[in-house]
């Protein structure tokens, strides 16, 4: 087993462990954390797959921006009246059976062997730019368009707070 | 075990875990952790699929796409979360209950 696929798993071994670690946790603010640990580790198999902008682009706006909105979130939340909120669960079992089904299921069908395709090649990220700029030119222009107005809509609808008296 | 494999299957773990952070927690910001696991699930299968399937780049264009609309999905989330709470006093969902503002 060389480097790489340790990495691999080590990897994949982290994302896992801070999914379950999200799962089990009752504070907020750790589940944040742990939710980026999750990602970081996502970033990094994506850089073991060949897709290096996506894992630059996964650090920069989910580790970068969802995080720290998320932590910001919880601490605007949950901080108000001077304790850490314990988050009660419900429907325990009823959750574990969907998920622990939904698992099943996906893994019935998955393909079995790998496909023999071609394979995807270390070849940089420049493909992968003049992938985005020709053929996905006009979507890439729309996404930013509605990123522009949902933080635009965010910050409307967070202006202007009043509690309920 | 071969890692497009491999990464098949922590995508639907993960997307599992993720839907059942969505059933179980009672507070919308862990709501909204497990939807962010899910789309990151999506990704990693969109990127594995990619990997086999080259020389395009199809899928990891896709998978860009899906980031750009989870964080346009996140701020607005977030700030709706904030605002409901400023109003309710709470950030349990169940107890949402009234659409009159």
């Amino acid at each position: 087993m060389n480097v790489v696929s340790l990495l691999f798993y080590a990897f994949m071994s982290t994302a896992a462990f801070g999914a379950l670690a999200i799962l089990f946790s009752r504070d907020v603010f750790k589940s944040a954390i742990y939710l980026l640990i999750t990602l970081i580790s996502v970033a990094a198999l994506y850089a073991l797959t060949y897709a290096e902008f996506l894992a630059v682009a996964q650090i920069l706006i989910y580790a970068g921006g969802i995080a720290v909105l998320i932590i910001f979130g919880v601490m605007l939340t949950t901080r108000i009246n001077g304790r850490p909120l314990s988050v009660q669960n419900k429907h325990l079992f009823s959750g574990a059976i969907v998920a622990v089904g939904l698992f099943i299921l996906i893994i019935q069908y998955l393909p079995d062997a790998p496909v023999s395709g071609k394979n995807l090649t270390p070849d940089g990220i420049s493909p992968f730019a003049m992938t985005v700029f020709s053929r996905y030119t006009l979507p890439f222009e729309l996404a930013g368009i509605l990123l522009l107005v949902a933080l635009v809509g965010a910050a409307v609808i967070t202006s202007h707070l009043k509690p309920k008296t | 075990m071969h890692s497009y494999h491999a990464l098949l299957y922590l995508g639907a773990f993960l997307f599992c875990t993720g839907l059942m952070i969505v059933i179980v927690k009672r507070n919308a910001i862990m709501v909204l952790l497990g939807i962010e696991l899910m789309l990151n699930a999506s990704n990693l299968n969109l990127v594995a699929f990619n990997q086999q399937h080259g020389p395009s780049h199809d899928g990891q264009a896709f998978a860009l796409f899906v980031i750009i609309v989870a964080v346009c999905e996140a701020a607005v989330g977030l700030a709706i979360i904030l605002r409901v709470y400023r109003y309710f006093q709470t950030s349990v969902p169940d107890e949402i209950s009234e659409l009159k503002g």
